[in-house]
């Protein structure tokens, strides 16, 4: 019995983890209708940041967290204003195109500089190793995840839901021509929330250099799990994303505890029959342009 | 003979003459396939590192000749491997392919060897049966069963009764796993628990949850080359260490390239390999020294199975005078003995296989730095997976 | 009236062949004599184009997206592999058709699923049948050999006369052959009233079934025919390299076709030629030059194709053919730009 909530545990912090690096995508796919399959380069980008700030520089790790958020948002503006802007009303395959050539370039520069092999972060002690709950093992990384994860999902909403900003989010997301009707400044809310999903994917990277390990060709790895929680999550809300990424992560861990021949096999198949119930994602509704 | 025939033969004669020498000063060529990029792409770094080194060191001409190294990256896909190598041989006239960062790259290339009589040099890939596949093949790097079979025997003998494994589904993992299990249980061992891990796995908490929950004195495990960082770490993170789970393997997890940034957690794992950074010879100081002067990083057993590649042909050279000919380097290449950074090696004429020292060594901390310390060797270590004639 | 012999005129005059589509042909048979120590990367090209082709009738003429047409390839490409290891089709050319049929009923049955929704979903949907497979490979390694792949495959000569070499001459005539004859079938099938119904159901689907088209019949028919398609190219693959590992079923394999085909231009079936070949030019290139980095320039060739448009691309690298063709035909190359694929 304690396994299973063990098991329940990690699957958990798998999937909070998931859903902190896969929001920012999305939202970009929400909101400003772009397939950014460059999502995972942001994510890597601000692991590395994190990771030569602790490894190379001393700093502590908690304050490396949030610098890895800040440089890839600030990477992202500025990918924003300088290439992404030409291509918000080119078809859907240009800018896969243009997001697959980014990420090819990031994943190279990335070895050039860093190197091929996986790279670790050093962590506090207070971080490492495990401690007994009423007889269930609760890894304190993890914990640190579900915790980190957690508060920046309320945040999320309460920003969202209480906010003037999130009033306007919302509503360009539902209707852009509307919301320029009314006077909101759509390509300012994009630009911001664009900048912010990077940093959020930052984050989430800084987090994942343990658990799923960091390396150059990190983007391209994890791609597929992204847009599993986006298109399973639909790309409306946020509440859907989250479910979407607990399911598949709690799904993953006790798929692989309980089957492990047959590991990936359950994601895959929880994906397909989901999507094929609800081919909008969840929670998703079908787009209104 | 006519003034014009006696004119023309001269010329002809000078010709040949001429070229003759032309000819015998051509470059030997090299294809180096390795993975350079990919999941793999580290091993294909530490290779094409290892081999630049020698180069630099000893001077890039043999017997006469230079030497040209011609380095193709297969991103460990066979199919790549199989049109590269062939591209190699049939344009580039290459004498020597060399590589392989991976079996079923060697194995795709293997036909090739054959057909076109050129030798093949495996300077990473560690399944036993690759060396049967073509008369061509040399190895310079290792066999699974070479390790495998010496910690089955090492943790039986030293208190280790039961035994949880977990081995990434492919080749070399299940080379890992039979060894080792034949060895084990053959000195009164159990195995408790088996699990095989799909070999793309970022994450391996469930199957150490398995593990941990099967509570066996050690685990078993093998995972290739620049996957045991994550593996350590998650194996620390569930507190197997605290629990007294020992780890036990082929040195492969243990690799020098990653050891250091693995952490605490990783001490005390005794694993059983043909080469440490750590071990005490003048000859490997000065090449742990030279490499990491040159590449900032440390090597590991992949840097040395390239290092020894090219030594081996560049020896092989030697002895045959330059000539290319595909036998006569495979003939010269069987029963070569030489001293290697990672102790004494020899190629053995029957099987044209590594045969090596195997050091059980565990981790320490040596100067900070996290090192496999050598405690027991055993010698000249033949591979025990050949197909049983 | 006016309009409907307008419509059919204009329809078999681009059933037509053009005399840059005649050169086309022309130029890659001449290749085969030009480059006779590459005839390697040729087949390479030649298996991709055939690849490319099979998204393109559903991508280009159809409007269906899929990360996930790798599947088909696979599976076409381990039944080749099966049915040459264990000597059970042995003749090349039937074991191809043979592995192309069993790639069309797995087409069949995914296509219901695949229909249905938005084209992230088909994306999701395609791209997890394939990781399926591909996990499924895995699982059943005692069949398959696992990640190995399977070993010891030796190909029997085509018809019994055409043995396979180490060169590559005979893979790359065999393929090119089967190459043209299903390219010649696709122009037959698109050129065809089935052909424009499909262009109609992919500009709007609402007005098409509203003018009698059966919609999802049509889609069900031109996925299981591009699935065809797609595991010949697998089975084409297996026979000339005598390989099969997992990788066939690999997500980079689908990607890499989608990135190939829209490089070419969708729609107008030379896209996935060109394509490939533009693709494969460019990787081989890059990769002499710089073996461990080469994916940097490639990304940034295409970030550099999509900034400056992709239309722009087509009518500067058609300059010089529409040059010649003006001279000779005095107006310009018809096959030039593709149906615009906005959203």
């Amino acid at each position: 019995m304690t396994t299973l909530f063990t098991i329940l545990f990690d699957g958990v912090a798998y999937g909070m983890l998931l859903f902190v690096l896969a929001c920012g995508l999305a939202v970009t796919l929400g909101l400003m209708n772009f397939v950014n399959l460059a999502h995972g380069a942001f994510a890597m980008t601000g692991g590395y940041v994190c990771a030569v700030l602790v490894n190379q520089s001393g700093w502590p790790f908690f304050a490396a967290l949030p610098l890895a958020f800040v440089a890839s948002a600030v990477i992202g503006v500025a990918l924003e204003r300088s290439l992404y802007r030409h291509l918000y009303t080119r078809s859907h395959l240009d800018q896969v195109l243009f997001s697959v050539g980014l990420v090819f370039m990031s994943v190279a520069a990335v070895d050039y500089i860093m190197g091929s092999s996986r790279i670790f972060i050093k962590l506090p002690s207070a971080l490492e190793g495990q401690f007994d709950f009423f007889g269930v093992g609760i890894g304190r990384y993890r914990l640190m995840i579900v915790v980190i994860c957690g508060m920046l999902t309320v945040a999320l909403q309460l920003i969202l839901a209480k906010t003037r900003f999130g009033s306007r989010l919302r509503a360009a997301v539902d209707d852009p021509r509307a919301a320029l009707g009314l006077g909101i400044n759509v390509p300012q809310v994009f630009a911001f929330t664009f900048a912010f999903g990077c940093g959020l994917a930052g984050l989430g990277g800084a987090l994942s250099a343990e658990i799923l390990g960091l390396d150059p060709y990190f983007p391209l790895k994890f791609m597929i799990y992204f847009l599993i929680v986006v298109t399973v999550g639909g790309s409306s809300s946020i509440t859907g994303p989250f479910l979407a990424s607990l399911l598949l992560g709690i799904g993953d861990v006790a798929g692989k505890y309980y089957v492990p021949k047959l590991g990936p096999f359950v994601i895959y198949t929880i994906m397909i029959v989901i999507l094929i119930w609800r081919p909008n994602g969840l929670f998703g509704r079908a787009a209104t342009r | 003979m006519s003034f014009r025939s006696q004119m023309l033969a001269a010329g002809t004669v000078v010709g040949v003459l001429a070229l003759a020498p032309v000819q015998a000063q051509d470059a030997v060529k090299i294809g180096l396939i390795l993975p350079m990029t990919g999941g793999q792409a580290s091993t294909g770094k530490q290779i094409d590192n290892a081999v630049k080194l020698y180069m630099q060191q000893k001077g890039d001409t043999v017997a006469g000749r230079k030497i040209e190294i011609i380095l193709k990256d297969d991103g460990a896909v066979p199919d790549n491997t199989k049109r590269l190598a062939q591209e190699l041989i049939v344009n580039d006239k290459v004498s020597f392919i060399a590589g392989f960062g991976v079996t079923p790259a060697a194995l795709a290339a293997a036909p090739l060897a054959t057909q076109a009589k050129i030798p093949e040099i495996v300077m990473a890939a560690g399944t036993s049966i690759i060396t049967e596949r073509s008369p061509y093949i040399v190895r310079t790097s290792f066999t699974l069963a070479q390790s495998s079979t010496i910690i089955g025997d090492w943790a039986a003998k030293n208190g280790i009764k039961k035994v949880a494994t977990l081995t990434s589904d492919y080749a070399p993992g299940n080379d890992a796993l039979n060894f080792f299990k034949q060895n084990f249980t053959a000195g009164g061992g159990e195995i408790v628990e088996e699990v095989k891990v799909p070999l793309a796995n970022p994450d391996f908490a469930p199957f150490l949850q398995r593990m941990k929950d099967a509570k066996p004195d050690a685990v078993f495990v093998f995972v290739p080359a620049g996957h045991g960082g994550n593996f350590m770490k998650q194996y620390a993170e569930r507190g197997l260490d605290k629990a007294g789970i020992k780890v036990i393997g082929p040195g492969d997890v243990m690799d020098d390239d990653l050891l250091n940034g693995m952490g605490d957690a990783a001490l005390g794992a005794v694993t059983a390999h043909l080469y440490s950074a750590a071990h005490p010879s003048a000859m490997n100081k000065e090449f742990v020294a030279a490499y990491k002067k040159a590449f900032n990083s440390r090597p590991g057993f992949m840097a040395v199975g390239g290092y020894d590649g090219i030594h081996l042909i560049y020896e092989a050279l030697k002895k045959t005078g330059g000539k290319t000919d595909g036998d006569a380097l495979i003939g010269a290449m069987k029963g070569m003995k030489w001293e290697s950074p990672r102790g004494p090696i020899s190629i053995d004429p029957e099987t044209r296989d590594v045969v090596q020292n195997i050091y059980v060594r565990k981790v320490e901390k040596v100067d900070g730095e996290l090192y496999n310390v050598e405690f027991a060797t055993f010698e000249a270590v033949k591979d025990s997976g050949k197909t049983k004639k | 009236m006016s309009a409907l012999p307008d419509l059919s005129s204009h329809a078999i005059a681009r059933a037509r062949w053009r005399p840059s589509e005649i050169a086309f042909w022309i130029l890659v048979l001449a290749c085969a004599f030009l480059f006779p120590s590459r005839y390697l990367i040729m087949t390479d090209i030649l298996r991709l184009a055939l690849f490319t082709l099979s998204l393109d009738l559903i991508l280009g003429y159809a409007g269906i997206v899929s990360l996930g047409h790798a599947a088909f390839f696979g599976v076409g490409a381990y039944c080749a592999g099966l049915l040459a290891l264990h000597g059970i089709i042995t003749e090349p050319v039937l074991a191809l058709v043979a592995a192309g049929l069993v790639a069309m009923v797995l087409g069949f049955l995914t296509s219901f699923p695949v229909i249905r929704g938005v084209d992230l979903t088909r994306l999701m949907v395609t791209l997890g049948i394939a990781l399926l497979l591909e996990a499924l490979g895995e699982r059943f390694s005692n069949i398959t050999g696992g990640t190995d792949g399977l070993q010891g495959i030796e190909m029997a000569p085509i018809l019994g006369m055409f043995a396979f070499d180490m060169f590559g001459k005979t893979g790359f005539f065999y393929s090119l052959i089967v190459l043209f004859l299903l390219f010649l079938l696709a122009r037959r099938v698109v050129n065809s009233p089935f052909g424009l119904s499909l262009r109609a159901i992919k500009n709007n689907p609402l007005r098409a079934s509203a003018i009698g088209v059966p919609v999802n019949r049509r889609l069900i028919a031109i996925y299981t025919l591009s699935a065809f398609y797609a595991g010949i190219a697998g089975a084409l693959f297996t026979q000339t390299t005598a390989l099969a590992s997992l990788d066939v079923f690999s997500f980079e394999k689908s990607a890499d076709l989608m990135l190939v085909l829209v490089l070419g231009g969708t729609g107008y079936l030379y896209g996935g030629l060109i394509g490939a070949v533009a693709f494969k030019m460019l990787q081989e290139f890059f990769s002499t030059i710089t073996p461990q980095y080469w994916l940097f320039w490639i990304g940034l060739v295409l970030v550099v194709i999509v900034l400056m448009g992709r239309e722009r691309m087509h009518r500067w690298a058609l300059w010089l053919p529409n040059l010649v063709i003006r001279q000779f035909a005095g107006r310009k190359a018809v096959v030039a730009v593709p149906e615009s694929d906005a959203p």
